[in-house]
């Protein structure tokens, strides 16, 4: 029964806080009046709106569809009229707003038109297209689109299916509650994905710190018609990170840059699993989830929280106190700190955590790094956070990704342990987004160069070909006006002397003499033909007026000759 | 004595043959370091070094002809990168080239538009399409803001807007950390 783990490298032991919230069950948090939707609440394009400002939507109606691969579908939360499409704060830490879908709701929380789907019979590629539709993304915090995780490729093979349910996180206890209450659910999603991927293997992977969840999965696994190992895995930080879950499970590790289906498996969250079920078995498209809404409230709990719900209300309905100094969405180790509570909850919140200074002292000043190596003893991506930190601070980004600054998984475990509390995964985030906006640099870079080489390419090759274009016109003018003067000549015949090619000079001359021919030809062509048959009334009028512009002539010839003499 | 010439005149022969041959054999096309040059230059194809594109500006800076400050759109980092390739030492951006701007992308008003496609023959990207006597627009994510279509135009239809900072284009800051004093 006992499955043999493995322990992967570092990790950190901060207090977890997981029984005040995970005792309480779960409440449904109400109706809000207005639902904001973001269309990008996922990794990949932004959902394209398709709907317009003034449209009644229902529950579950898509909104914005899949823009791509790599996209999923945002829904209406609710029935109710869209009053919006346009920027609103967003839960990010820049604070910048992005694109979203204001609802007002209507109170009457009408649906739409589902149904289960028949996942058996539906052809795998058709059925993953439904998915994306159905909004389906991992809501373990990535928020990866679930259809293309859920396409196995014909490279790659996943025989090990691994559901997430470490929940390593401190505060954090959205994921236990769902395990604890709807386990039969999430194992009819994993059914879907063991069909999807033609999994063979299927371990639940559960932190020993939540021994009710692991009871709950192990009931509903007996129920099962396919073969399910419930492991409860020891609980250290990081140790729900997809690669440490991994790890511990299977003793593998995902190489350097490598993906986790390249040595064959594949990770969910369990909160995924359940969505998949919801979405296969009622039809429902991800409108919900569950968060955990905790720290310095009066009641902490988890709620299930319709997408699109502004972060105050679910505050408010905790019990909000004084003394609140910020709010994070996450958990402390990871959280992002929010702009401000109008932002609405996405497919990505599994964690409201309101801050105070009594739970979370400010960090003391930082102090220069030591390089006592603490943080690289606590990484679990086995990198070296100092020299990370290092190249970061000065710039150096190339040796920041030679020491694969992109296998760090921002855990926040170097920071927790610095003694000299230096923000050190700030540093990473900032030297990762600065090498991507570089390629990104270089990428259009690139492009312009290759735009303008194929400019001057394209301008040299118009120039040639004008001038191939001009000397074959010249060229065929000549052979035109020699055949002319041939034929002229033919048609002259005998008295000209035979053998005496016509000259260069002599051909230009025969082809204006016959320009001259024609335009005279023309000119007689046009000439009024009424002054051929006229009677001899009109002729002598014609006369006589032409024997008066003639004496006219004289005369006003005369003064001027005069003149001339003068 | 004879035997020790013989054998040195003989490898002298053999290695001089290697040489040449491998000389004729292994000719590098063109001029690597104008390509390496070129490799760090934004490619805006501005012209505002002096040079008719960023590519001749690279070879004149392989040559020697021109100096590596004469870039604004490269700014000051991309002179620090240009005197790390070339092992000089960087200096401050040459300020009558001009100086460097926020990265912007060209708009034409459609409205006042009159079709002369003067602003698509001045164009160094191709980034402008459009024909005579119709509307003309710009390709923006082929724009590299060079702003050179913005002379040419006999109406005056076309400003240079500033990228605005949106959320796929965002950056993380460089952390500020206040540090404490000791002692």
């Amino acid at each position: 029964m006992s499955r043999e783990l493995f322990r992967f490298k570092g990790g950190v032991h901060p207090p977890e806080h997981k029984s005040e919230s995970s005792t309480h069950p779960i409440h449904a948090a109400p109706l809000p009046r207005k639902l904001v939707i973001p269309l990008r609440q996922h990794i990949g394009q932004a959902a394209k709106p398709v709907v317009n400002v003034g449209d009644r939507v229902l529950k579950g109606q898509m909104i914005g569809a899949a823009d791509g691969y790599i996209s999923a579908a945002v829904h209406a939360s609710s029935s109710g009229v869209v009053t919006a499409i346009g920027l609103q704060p967003v839960p990010h830490i820049s604070g910048l707003p992005d694109l979203c879908i204001t609802l007002e709701t209507d109170g009457r929380d009408e649906w739409i038109d589902h149904a289960p789907l028949d996942y058996r019979t539906m052809a795998p590629a058709e059925l993953r297209m439904q998915l994306r539709d159905m909004g389906l993304t991992g809501l373990g915090g990535a928020v990866f689109p679930s259809a293309v995780k859920l396409d196995p490729g014909t490279a790659h093979h996943c025989p090990t299916l691994i559901l997430n349910g470490g929940e390593c996180e401190p505060w954090i206890t959205c994921d236990d509650a769902l395990m604890r209450h709807h386990a039969d659910e999430i194992l009819q999603g994993v059914a879907v994905m063991r069909h999807l991927l033609g999994s063979t293997e299927i371990l639940v992977g559960i932190e020993d710190n939540k021994p009710e969840a692991i009871a709950a999965m192990q009931a509903a696994a007996q129920k099962v018609d396919f073969a399910v190992e419930v492991v409860a895995v020891p609980t250290i930080y990081p140790g729900g990170g997809a690669k440490q879950m991994i790890e511990t499970l299977t003793g593998k590790q995902v190489p350097s840059g490598k993906l986790s289906t390249d040595i064959g498996i594949q990770v969910f969250n369990v909160g995924t699993a359940h969505a998949l079920a919801r979405a296969v078995h009622h039809g429902e498209p991800l409108i919900s989830r569950l968060v955990t809404v905790t720290g310095h409230v009066l009641r902490r709990q988890n709620f299930g929280v319709l997408i699109g719900t502004p972060m105050h209300t679910l505050i408010t309905l905790a019990g909000d106190r004084d003394g609140t100094t910020g709010v994070l969405m996450g958990g402390p180790m990871m959280g992002v700190p929010m702009p401000n509570l109008e932002v609405p909850v996405v497919k990505a919140t599994n964690c409201i955590l309101v801050q105070s200074n009594e739970l979370f002292p400010p960090l003391p000043k930082a102090l220069p790094c030591i390089r006592c190596t603490r943080c690289a003893d606590v990484c679990p991506a086995e990198l070296q956070p100092q020299e990370l930190f290092r190249f970061a601070k000065a710039g150096d980004f190339g040796h920041a990704q030679e020491y694969h600054l992109f296998d760090c998984i921002e855990c926040g475990g170097c920071s927790y342990v610095c003694p000299s509390h230096i923000p050190l995964v700030d540093f990473y985030r900032y030297a990762k987004s600065e090498i991507w906006a570089r390629e990104k640099e270089k990428r259009a870079a690139d492009l312009a160069r290759e735009r303008h080489e194929f400019r001057q390419f394209r301008l040299e090759r118009e120039k040639k070909e004008k001038a191939e274009k001009l000397a074959a016109k010249a060229q065929a003018a000549r052979a035109q006006a020699a055949q002319d003067q041939t034929r002229r000549a033919e048609l002259a015949a005998a008295p000209a002397a035979e053998g005496a090619a016509p000259s260069d000079a002599d051909a230009k001359k025969a082809l204006i003499a016959a320009a001259l021919a024609r335009a005279q030809a023309k000119k007689a062509e046009l000439a009024p033909k009424n002054t051929d048959q006229l009677s001899p009334d009109t002729r002598r009028e014609i006369e006589e007026i032409e024997a008066r512009r003639a004496k006219i002539l004289e005369q006003a010839r005369q003064p001027l000759d005069t003149q001339e003499k003068n | 004595m004879l035997t020790a010439i013989l054998v040195m005149v003989g490898i002298a022969v053999v290695i001089g043959l290697v040489l040449g041959w491998s000389a004729i054999r292994f000719k590098v096309e063109g001029n690597p370091l104008a390509e390496k040059i070129d490799a760090i230059l934004p490619q805006t194809q501005c012209g505002q070094c002096g040079f008719p594109g960023c590519r001749p500006y690279a070879e004149a800076i392989a040559k020697g002809e021109a100096d590596i400050n004469q870039c604004p759109p490269g700014g000051e980092e991309g002179v620090k990168k240009l005197a790390e390739l070339l092992g000089v030492e960087p200096k401050s951006l040459d300020e009558t080239h001009g100086t460097p701007k926020p990265k912007s992308v060209a708009f034409i008003d459609e409205q006042i538009c009159i079709g002369c496609t003067l602003c698509i023959q001045a164009c160094p990207v191709d980034a402008i399409s459009g024909a005579a006597k119709q509307m003309h627009t710009i390709i923006a994510a082929e724009c590299t803001g060079c702003e050179l279509c913005l002379p040419p135009c006999p109406v005056d239809c076309i400003s240079m807007v500033p990228l605005a900072e949106d959320l796929p284009h965002w950056k993380w800051k460089h952390p500020v950390i206040e540090l404490k004093r000791v002692a």
